[in-house]
């Protein structure tokens, strides 16, 4: 059901058809650019609530978004993708670091500025439940975007209302209802719609289909990829499911403990993923083939505490990469480039600007080695 | 073919609430052979943690086990067991682990305390004994330094450490039946990995059977040798895994494969399963898929399908059975005319 | 031990179904208006007029007949029509005294709950201090010291010392509201806070406002009884249900009825709105239930 052209072709023009995008995009520059994004909570104790620490949930993260671009944010819980995805639209402060939308800065805007740019950037979130008032009507619930940014009034929101409800597959009539009278996939299928209302050119995807039956994710993954091409809309699409994620990214970050430790094109991260957690996370995925012998990598002990991450490289704890050794432990890595498009943050894995002089002074002894395990990815 | 363990024949379990019954199992049988993994797949509302509690009669007011109901197990009728027996049973020869690490265990107690109150609770032994195959269980189940973990409390471990814990108090009997109620949903997929790897290996240790009850086909394929997939309060389709991955025969269970996004494919579009799951109320007549099947025809709506069996140990619940060269003809499932999506 | 309802059951029921299928609601529900009606409409109701004295020596402190059926009173008061007549007082007293009390309540825990920081720590502990005050001891003294005093200030001050507990509840609901992920979208669409405040947190912390209503006229009214029957609540000629079974007091072991009406009245109406108030909170709760 693929269409008529055999699944290689379809992937090599599919391919082609995104890089002309992104060559396109580039000419523009990117619609969104996050630079040193960091967001610290303190951790407070005692009865005055002392501020003892800090758990630096975003820690100094920085990439592009171009126009049309689905860019995804994968990790495990406690990686700061959720912190990221809210700190961009600014629903939580971040503590530092720029935010460019289309030129301007996020972050320095004030009431005003940041109500109109709230136009522009919308977010869909994860608990079909929650993310609705129970004491409002789905359509209230959807022209609310309308009536605060005075788009339109009266019969011609209503208007607007019920065409958004068939936009994304619901009856105009729906529009009466409360939220407790759907389900799960029609309740996110009604905040695409209220995200939609404001007429955005950037959304957030917080783990738009988490809670969804596999079933119903399917019809919604396809309805946010048809509102793409119709609307030529941006995504940062956040998810901690690795399938999911394939169908619906150009470009994939994968985040660790605030960090972003890998950014790719999707073909090439999941084809030849070079930092060692990547390639344990592909690897954890069940395959629903039970001719498929895995040799799986399991990684050791859990993810530790984001209030006290380990030094150096946030991974080196659970690191298998032949060369770790001791400037692992003293050197952050930062984020280079170790192909074309591929970025990944690992002082081992060469090209490294990390000079081996200035790891052999932080106690190095395993000079860099390119290391891929072998059959452990597809 | 040697005795089933666990014999489940005809289960009902229905809830009455004022006018309405919901049906959520509604004549469900399968057996689980000893050493074995059975897989429940299913997505929600289709009964299979109903089923999964009405094996440990955990099912309260307003739901009930019908009568006609059976579930074998070690010779007795779990159905009509009296309480003190079927206590007998619970964690000792039928344990269960649950979704929600968090919420299956007691914050204010430690979970040594708590692994060594399964065993405590079966008569076995002293407090120090308790105590002694506690932290043997807890170092079975990988959690590193048991001695002092043992002494914590559970918002002090991590979600996978949590799991580990519940399986540790699972297997404190050595039970013969371990039901699995979707152990690894809430889990991180790394730990997930370190969870499923887990369980194979300990029953391969113990020879346990487990009842594997999940969403997740993946799961499925790893750790079950034998699978049934349940719609709507039935069962729609048993077979080996093999067999249920490479042929199935039950279109939902064909639909639910090609919905799964997966690594190894392109990016397109995912086929889906337009509609949605009926209500437990409101059961359609005939067959329950017929209003999303793409196959469907007159047949569908008048007769219910039986179990018809596909080939030795394969059974699907689909009159494709009877008219296979229909499959060669599909057409747009009727909820498709209605329009309104899931 | 567990019990999985399916969720399609609850979607079908709303609010006054699950009501309608709460006995107890229905009885309470139907014994309060049984009470509030005829006092509310008490000059219909009443047989004779309450302060109509009409044979001081014949028709004194006669018991319940055909034509009296609550009896009289020394002064040969017909007692249902003061039972009636005092009714009204007691509940106009109650409901105003309480719906004050919640207006208060409400608007001083969402303001604490939504602004946060050193105002809202500020704003608790004066509440704190509030609530280490007695209030029935404060009342008593309040009310012996200033004698005569006005059905209206009564109803202030009542109202003014009743209010804590709810604003305790509020804020804590505000504050968990404060996170959900519809307010957030709210903010994510350019809501500002006072929309925020009266379109999203309002309406969901509506279950205990009601409640509390509910209940507190009931508290009211047992209040207002209380101070009435030491006499220093409503003051003559004005006759609320604490003062009429104060009249009757001293005689209590030979004319029974006359304190006896009055006091089955407040007891059965205080039953009835608590039933209420109860079965209102369990009706307006479960509306989220699990898929």
């Amino acid at each position: 059901m693929s269409g008529s052209l055999p699944s290689w072709a379809m992937e090599t023009s599919d391919r082609i058809k995104m890089v002309d995008r992104l060559r396109e995009a580039e000419k523009q520059g990117p619609l969104i650019s996050v630079k040193n994004l960091t967001k610290s909570f303190p951790i407070k104790r005692g009865i005055f609530a002392r501020t003892s620490g800090h758990v630096r949930a975003v820690n100094d993260v920085s990439f592009d978004i171009a126009r049309g671009e689905t860019l995804s944010l994968v990790g495990e819980s406690g990686c700061g993708k959720t912190t990221t995805g809210r700190s961009i639209l600014r629903l939580i402060e971040p503590t530092s670091g720029e935010i460019v939308f289309d030129g301007k800065d996020v972050c320095r805007l004030g009431v005003s500025g940041l109500r109109a740019a709230r136009r522009e950037m919308q977010i869909i979130f994860q608990d079909p439940v929650s993310s609705l008032n129970p004491r409002m009507t789905v359509g209230a619930a959807i022209r609310e975007g309308i009536t605060i940014h005075r788009l339109a009034e009266g019969a011609a929101a209503d208007a607007i209302v019920k065409r958004l409800l068939e936009e994304v597959g619901l009856r105009a009539e729906y529009s009466t209802r409360y939220p407790h009278e759907f389900s799960g996939g029609q309740r996110q299928r009604i905040g695409i719609a209220r995200a939609l209302a404001v007429e955005p050119r950037f959304i957030v995807c917080d783990e738009p289909v988490s809670a969804l039956d596999v079933s119903v994710q399917a019809q919604v993954i396809n309805l946010l990829r048809d509102l793409q091409k119709e609307r030529q809309l941006t995504y940062l699409f956040i998810a901690h499911d690795l399938s999911v994620v394939r169908h619906m990214s150009d470009r994939v970050a994968v985040m660790y403990l605030g960090k972003i430790v890998e950014l790719a094109a999707a073909e090439d991260l999941y084809r030849d993923p070079i930092m060692p957690y990547t390639q344990a996370l592909l690897s954890a995925v069940p395959i629903a083939d039970p001719k498929v012998e895995k040799t799986r990598i399991l990684l050791q002990g859990d993810v530790p505490s984001p209030a006290s991450p380990p030094s150096g490289c946030v991974f080196h704890p659970r690191c298998f990469h032949p060369a770790k050794d001791a400037a692992c432990t003293k050197i952050v890595p930062p984020l280079e480039e170790k192909a074309p498009g591929h970025l990944v943050a690992c002082i081992k894995q060469p090209p490294t600007s990390v000079t081996w002089d200035a790891q052999e002074k932080a106690g190095g002894v395993n000079k860099p080695a390119r290391y891929l395990p072998v059959a452990a990815v597809h | 073919m040697t005795e089933p363990l666990l014999s489940v024949e005809d289960l009902r379990t229905y809830f009455h609430t004022g006018a309405e019954v919901a049906k959520s199992v509604d004549c469900v049988s399968f057996t689980v052979a000893p050493g074995e993994t059975l897989g429940i797949v299913g997505e929600s509302g289709c009964g299979k943690s109903v089923t999964a509690l009405s094996i440990l009669r955990l099912i309260q007011q307003p739901g009930r086990i019908e009568r006609g109901s059976k579930i074998m197990f070690e010779g007795k009728d779990l159905v009509t067991l009296d309480d003190s027996g079927m206590r007998d049973i619970r964690g000792n020869r039928i344990s269960m682990i649950f979704q929600e690490p968090m919420s299956a265990l007691n914050p204010v107690f430690t979970v040594g305390d708590q692994v060594a109150e399964v065993a405590r609770i079966h008569g076995s032994g002293s407090r120090q004994q308790a105590w002694d195959r506690a932290v043997e269980m807890l170092t079975l189940t990988g959690i590193p330094a048991p001695e002092e973990r043992a002494k914590s409390y559970p918002h002090q471990l991590s979600g996978g450490m949590r799991q580990r814990v519940l399986i540790a108090m699972a297997l404190m009997m050595n039970p013969a039946l371990v039901i699995a109620d979707e152990p690894t949903t809430a889990l991180d997929v790394t730990i997930q990995a370190q969870i499923l790897e887990l369980l194979v290996d300990l029953q391969k240790k113990f020879g346990t059977s487990i009842l594997m009850i999940t969403h997740d086909l993946g799961v499925i394929a790893e750790t079950a040798s034998r699978v049934i997939v349940m719609y709507c309060g039935e069962v729609v389709e048993e077979a080996d895994v093999k067999t249920l991955f490479e042929a199935a025969h039950h279109p939902y269970t064909e639909g639910l494969m090609h919905a799964m996004p997966q690594l190894g494919e392109p990016r397109s579009r995912l086929n889906v399963i337009p509609g949605a799951v009926p209500p437990p109320t409101d059961w359609p007549k005939g067959c329950r898929f017929r209003e999303r099947c793409p196959y469907s025809w007159e047949l569908c709506e008048q007769e219910h399908p039986p179990l018809y069996q596909i080939s030795e140990a394969h059974t699907s619940r689909c009159h494709l059975a009877i008219e296979p060269e229909r499959r060669a003809h599909p057409h747009p499932p009727l909820v498709e005319q209605l329009g309104v999506p899931a | 031990m567990i019990t999985e309802v399916p969720l399609a059951l609850w979607r079908k029921h709303s609010v006054a179904r699950r009501l309608r299928a709460n006995r107890s609601a229905i009885a309470a529900i139907a014994l309060m208006l049984a009470i509030v009606i005829p006092c509310a409409l008490a000059p219909a109701f009443a047989p004779y007029d309450p302060t109509a004295q009409p044979d001081i020596i014949g028709l004194r402190s006669q018991p319940p007949s055909a034509l009296h059926p609550f009896g009289t009173d020394p002064f040969s008061r017909d007692v249902l029509s003061r039972v009636l007549y005092g009714g009204r007082l007691s509940l106009s007293i109650a409901l105003v005294a309480t719906l004050l009390s919640v207006t208060l309540g409400t608007a001083y825990g969402a303001i604490a709950g939504l602004v946060g920081g050193v105002v809202e720590t500020v704003m608790m502990r004066i509440l704190d201090a509030l609530l280490s005050i007695p209030r029935l001891l404060l009342l008593i003294a309040i009310f012996a010291a200033w004698r005569q005093l006005p059905i209206a200030s009564f109803i202030l001050i009542v109202g003014f010392t009743g209010w804590y507990g709810l604003s305790r509840i509020v804020r804590g609901q505000v504050l968990a509201i404060k996170h959900e992920e519809y307010v957030l979208s709210a903010r994510a669409l350019g809501a500002g806070r006072t929309r925020t405040l009266i379109k999203h947190i309002l309406p969901n912390i509506l279950t205990p406002v009601i409640v509390a209503t509910a209940l507190g006229v009931g508290h009211v009214i047992l209040l207002e009884a209380g101070l009435s029957y030491l006499g220093i609540g409503v003051q003559p000629p004005a006759a609320s249900w604490g003062s009429i079974i104060q009249d009757g007091a001293d005689q209590i072991a030979t004319y029974w009825w006359i304190s006896f009406f009055p006091g089955m009245a407040i007891v059965l109406t205080v039953m009835a709105f608590n039933a209420l108030g109860d079965a209102l909170r369990e009706a307006l709760e479960p509306r989220r239930a699990k898929s």
